[in-house]
């Protein structure tokens, strides 16, 4: 048994375009993906019984179907219904409808965990819901779920690996390509396990830091 | 050829189900076998083995499940081992199942308080007898509920196993697709099938949630 990782290497050009797609793809899903799950959040805590039935029923169908489905449904299921998608743009589709539904669920324990009487006091100022939700109920929740949020986000880093599957140019892509290439399969793989590796440790560093100073004060 | 009908489709998607169910116990039995094998380790082990062990951890949980696949499947036949893709998938999904739950039930030891510990090492209790008279009647039923919940996040996984090869549920999915024409029906079924599963058993791990919640507090 020998290892040739720099037959593997050679190819960095294709593993960094690979990287970058992996990035880019989760930047775009998690910034959306975390709207998506504040507006359903926003809609289970205060919309009308139907709208709140469909984001559960949303919530609940993503959470119990696996990713590879969701994204196999989407990029060749919904072409035969007529919605033509690129691979990337099915990808982030998949990524943020997951996120979004994740987060839903994990902010909702957040604002369920707000004490009432600061939501009487912001009432108190003749604030409106939503200005409630916005500045009283949603910064606090934020800081409550941060840590399982930023777990979620890594977990979808991790799961945009699929989207090679419906040749989305990311990081195992570029892999794949590679050990295609040179059957250097093992390598291939292992050198891309250890850049996700990385990426998840710097990642969560980075969301850790980011949170506090963006999302809701100390 | 003859034109698939609905109940074609279906059917031949139940019958590669039983392989998503089965890779499913095989990977959740095997990988609480090796976790609560790690979980003891843990509890006795020095700190070298205990830094091991987070590290094992550390990489199933930060690395993607299908790299893991991909590396059981190459990894495995680089030892000049012939290996289906349904060993490769075992064996991974089994690793991946061990990594997370010996994670669970860690932080389920860690919630009972260290006086009870103390509590029965100053009766002389041994080790083994400390865990089974002690911890673990008390952790089992913190345990349950993140556990069963785990269960979905398995069986989830299980659909990775379709891009090494290996035929159960999507897999079977992608190539009815591909006979059939029909991929939206198809794939329409196939999450639908997942949800089947899946949703009853989240129920279950919530009402279990419920519950701990209620006597545990």
């Amino acid at each position: 048994m020998e290892f040739d990782f720099g037959a593997v290497l050679v190819d960095w050009r294709l593993l960094l375009k690979g990287l970058v797609w992996t990035l880019g793809l989760t930047a775009v899903a998690t910034v959306i993906g975390l709207v998506v799950g504040v507006g359903c959040a926003w809609i289970r805590a205060h919309g009308s019984k139907p709208a709140r039935v469909v984001v559960g029923a949303y919530v609940e169908l993503i959470r119990n179907t696996p990713f590879i489905v969701q994204l196999f449904f989407i990029f060749f299921g919904l072409p035969a219904a007529g919605v033509m998608l690129t691979p990337e743009i099915a990808a982030v589709i998949a990524m943020v409808l997951n996120l979004g539904a994740y987060s839903t669920e994990i902010l909702r324990a957040g604002i369920e965990a707000t004490p009432r009487g600061q939501i009487e006091a912001a009432e108190s100022l003749a604030l409106s819901p939503l200005q409630v939700f916005l500045h009283v109920v949603l910064p606090p929740s934020f800081k409550r779920v941060w840590p399982a949020l930023v777990s979620q986000i890594i977990i979808v880093m991790l799961g945009s690996s699929v989207c090679g599957q419906i040749s989305v140019e990311e990081l195992s892509y570029a892999a794949n390509l590679i050990q295609s290439r040179n059957f250097r399969a093992f390598e291939a793989f292992i050198i891309a396990t250890a850049v996700y590796l990385l990426l998840a440790v710097l990642l969560r560093r980075l969301l850790n830091w980011a949170g506090p100073r963006f999302f809701f004060g100390r | 050829m003859g034109a698939f009908t609905l109940w074609d489709i279906v059917r031949n998607l139940l019958l590669a189900g039983r392989w998503t169910v089965a890779l499913s116990l095989i990977a959740f039995i095997g990988g609480g076998v090796v976790g609560a094998l790690l979980l003891v380790l843990r509890l006795r082990a020095g700190p070298m083995l205990t830094r091991l062990i987070g590290a094992y951890v550390q990489l199933f949980q930060g690395t993607p499940l299908l790299m893991q696949l991909f590396l059981a499947y190459f990894g495995i036949a680089l030892l000049g081992v012939e290996v289906s893709e349904w060993t490769a998938a075992a064996i991974a999904l089994t690793l991946y199942t061990s990594a997370y739950l010996t994670e669970i039930w860690r932080g389920c030891v860690a919630a009972i308080p260290k006086g009870q510990w103390e509590a029965s090492s100053s009766l002389a209790m041994s080790f083994g007898e400390q865990l089974r008279h002690v911890i673990l009647p008390q952790a089992l039923r913190l345990a349950t509920a993140p556990t069963v919940g785990f269960l979905v996040q398995v069986v989830k996984g299980t659909a990775l196993a379709s891009v090494i090869g290996f035929v159960e549920l999507t897999k079977a999915g992608s190539m009815m697709a591909n006979v059939t024409f029909r991929p939206f029906v198809v794939f329409g079924c196939v999450a639908l099938m997942y949800f089947l599963l899946c949703y009853p058993i989240s129920l279950f791990a919530r009402r279990l949630e419920r519950r701990t919640h209620v006597h545990g507090r």
